[in-house]
């Protein structure tokens, strides 16, 4: 089954050299960064964590998502998602892959990383969120390759399987919800200290994560012989739909809050979101770009004929993926260090080693999901011809 | 029996409510006694900084250079890379929440010495995932291990006082060293990758001595009494006398964070 990983067509092969060359280009930034330390970094003193940490936010959403195509086919035997929940775990298994990375090059000690383990400390947040993360990717290795195991030798799943899926039901729930606590437990970050936000994670994360997965399968259909159908692309539409209205509520619910209060702790962070503060408006242009793709793409979405429409899915889907991404991946991190404890801003801007880096991340996280994936499309398509 | 505070039994039956998910007496032990304990202390170690006293640039400049001299602290000049361990901010800034539209402008601009507060109930330690940071029961200073901290940079998002910093680069370079190349004192330098910060100069506590800052300020001219420095837990120390007989302010109380440096204004 995995050797299928070393056949294929020159757009297969095409497709992992784009991944090679950005791994290489990570692992040349991520060397600079290693030996000269985080100091090549944007991040200074009152920023102190930047892209690598949002990014690592913005992936735990996407690799809790899974959950959404998990859910309805084993607890509610939604049939349409037979052909989807391995491309699911798929992408939460390549998800929290990146997760973990993106957690590696941010630390300023890479070597002593495992002290978090060795030293368990229960208090903290970032301790269970290591364990939440190992133990989610465990859970979907496992179920991801037992239940295609069986659906390979096309027979049932052992029913040992049954609990450990219904497990990582709420671990997906959980890994996100941990993350949200990373943040929303420090009295020192008004931004973040919010009860809302690991609601808001979720609601994001399953508006983006799907998006992402109705891509995947809108493409995989386009280029292999293997269609997860037009059911469950249109019911994982319907799941969008319902969580990017959600996250908007949500968001809507953090600014009434903010703005009607009037509190200036309050209102600072999103001052600077989206006016900017004393002239300091690096995020103004991303937000409002944000803003105006989450309204266009809620809009369409909330219309059933364009919503059901695959034409026009795939555009909505990359338009809510880069406004979640605006809001978890650019907005969020750092604006919960603006302005800093003493009343200073600071602006970030990720420098090229960071964002060489951030590639490389990406590219790993991309190379595992083609290769997974490549084997899925390989094994369907010989039990068609078959 | 000990009388529990409305806080503390708060966060106790919150930390059972969290265990009943993940293990109530792991959680209950790390969360209430290895924070926010007393119970062993001997002593608990404060300082009074008295800002009109600390408004000489002299005295300010002293407390800074004894400290940076004693605990090898590296001079980066760029500010985003700059390691503080004692430092000048302005009283706005310092006190923004005890500040109001009619506050002179002469105090709002006044300089005023911070560093760590030494919580009694520090978040930075809370959220340390490996017990690099700890709050040492003996006498409440809050303690840094240069050796196990992995530099993930948690306890200064959780910090509301921006009292800690990282070592972005190798600060050796940045140690001012004498002729024949010596550090200025014995105190071990950091590496890259760390964090580092204020320990009210635990080392020389150790030795009989005060924090550097404090006898730096004292032995000026002039600079008597600006920084004092002794135990709460003694009545009789000079800590102890200020705090009960003068009025005296500490930074974001309303946090609950309980700093042991306090300010007379």
């Amino acid at each position: 089954m995995l050797e299928a990983a070393f056949r294929g067509g020159k757009r297969y092969w095409g497709l992992l050299g784009v991944w090679m060359v950005l791994i290489t280009m990570g692992l040349w930034a991520w060397s600079q960064q290693y030996v000269h330390g985080l100091t090549v970094t944007g991040m200074t003193q009152d920023v102190t964590w930047g892209i690598y940490i949002a990014q690592f936010t913005f992936l735990v959403g996407v690799a809790a998502s899974a959950v959404m195509v998990v859910l309805p086919y084993y607890l509610h035997n939604h049939k349409a998602f037979g052909r989807m929940v391995i491309l699911g775990e798929g992408l939460a298994v390549s998800a929290v892959i990146m997760c973990m990375l993106f957690i590696f090059v941010d630390m300023g000690q890479p070597t002593r990383v495992m002290n978090v383990l060795l030293h368990p400390t229960l208090n903290s947040m970032m301790f269970w969120d290591m364990l939440a993360l190992g133990g989610y990717l465990v859970l979907n290795l496992i179920i991801g390759a037992v239940t295609f195991d069986a659906e390979r030798k096309e027979a049932p799943p052992p029913t040992w399987i049954k609990p450990i899926i219904i497990i990582s039901i709420p671990w997906a729930v959980s890994i996100h919800t941990v993350t949200a606590f990373l943040y929303s437990g420090l009295e020192a970050r008004t931004f973040w200290m919010t009860a809302i936000l690991a609601p808001r994670f979720l609601a994001s994360a399953f508006a983006s994560g799907p998006s992402l997965l109705i891509l995947l399968a809108l493409i995989m259909r386009k280029f292999t012989k293997f269609d997860p159908g037009d059911m469950a692309i249109r019911k994982l539409a319907l799941i969008v739909a319902y969580a990017m209205t959600i996250n908007v509520f949500f968001v809507g619910v953090e600014l009434f809050t903010a703005l009607y209060s009037d509190m200036p702790h309050h209102l600072h962070a999103f001052e600077y979101l989206y006016f900017g503060l004393h002239g300091h408006t690096a995020l103004v242009p991303w937000m409002w770009t944000g803003a105006a793709l989450t309204l266009v793409s809620v809009t369409l979405l909330l219309i059933p004929s364009i919503r059901n429409n695959l034409r026009f899915l795939g555009p909505i889907c990359v338009a809510v993926i880069a406004a979640i991404w605006i809001e978890k991946g650019v907005g969020m991190i750092v604006t919960g260090f603006i302005p800093n404890p003493l009343g200073r801003i600071t602006d970030y801007t990720p420098t090229m080693v960071e964002v060489g880096v951030t590639l490389g991340v990406y590219g790993i996280g991309f190379l595992l999901l083609t290769l997974i994936y490549k084997i899925v499309v390989n094994v369907r398509e010989r039990m068609l011809t078959a | 029996m000990e009388k529990k505070s409305r806080r503390e039994f708060l966060r106790e039956t919150g930390a059972l409510a969290l265990g009943l998910g993940c293990g109530a007496p792991l959680v209950a032990t790390s969360c209430t006694s290895s924070i926010r304990g007393d119970a062993g202390a001997e002593r608990k170690w404060a300082m009074v900084i008295d800002v009109e006293k600390a408004k000489d640039p002299a005295v300010r400049k002293a407390c800074r250079e004894a400290c940076e001299r004693v605990n090898n602290v590296p001079s980066i000049p760029d500010p985003n890379e700059e390691i503080r361990w004692i430092w000048d901010e302005k009283y706005h800034d310092v006190f923004e929440d005890q500040i109001h539209d009619y506050t002179p402008a002469e105090l709002l601009d006044t300089p005023v010495l911070v560093l760590c507060n030494h919580c009694t109930n520090p978040p930075c330690v809370r959220v340390c995932p490996t017990q690099a940071t700890w709050k040492r029961e003996t006498d409440g200073i809050i303690m840094m291990d240069m050796h196990r901290c992995i530099g993930c940079r948690y306890c200064m998002a959780a910090c509301p006082y921006a009292a800690r910093s990282f070592n972005w680069r190798d600060p050796r370079p940045f140690v001012p060293t004498d002729a024949d190349g010596n550090f200025p004192s014995e105190f071990p330098t950091r590496t890259r990758g760390v964090v580092e910060k204020c320990n009210f100069c635990s080392h020389r506590l150790r030795d009989g001595l005060i924090p550097a800052c404090v006898e730096a300020a004292n032995e000026l001219p002039g600079g008597e009494g600006a920084l004092v420095f002794g135990d709460l837990m003694d009545p009789d120390s000079e800590v102890s006398r200020i705090l009960r007989e003068q009025r005296t302010i500490s930074r974001r109380v309303s946090l609950g964070t309980g700093p042991k440096v306090f300010y007379i204004v």
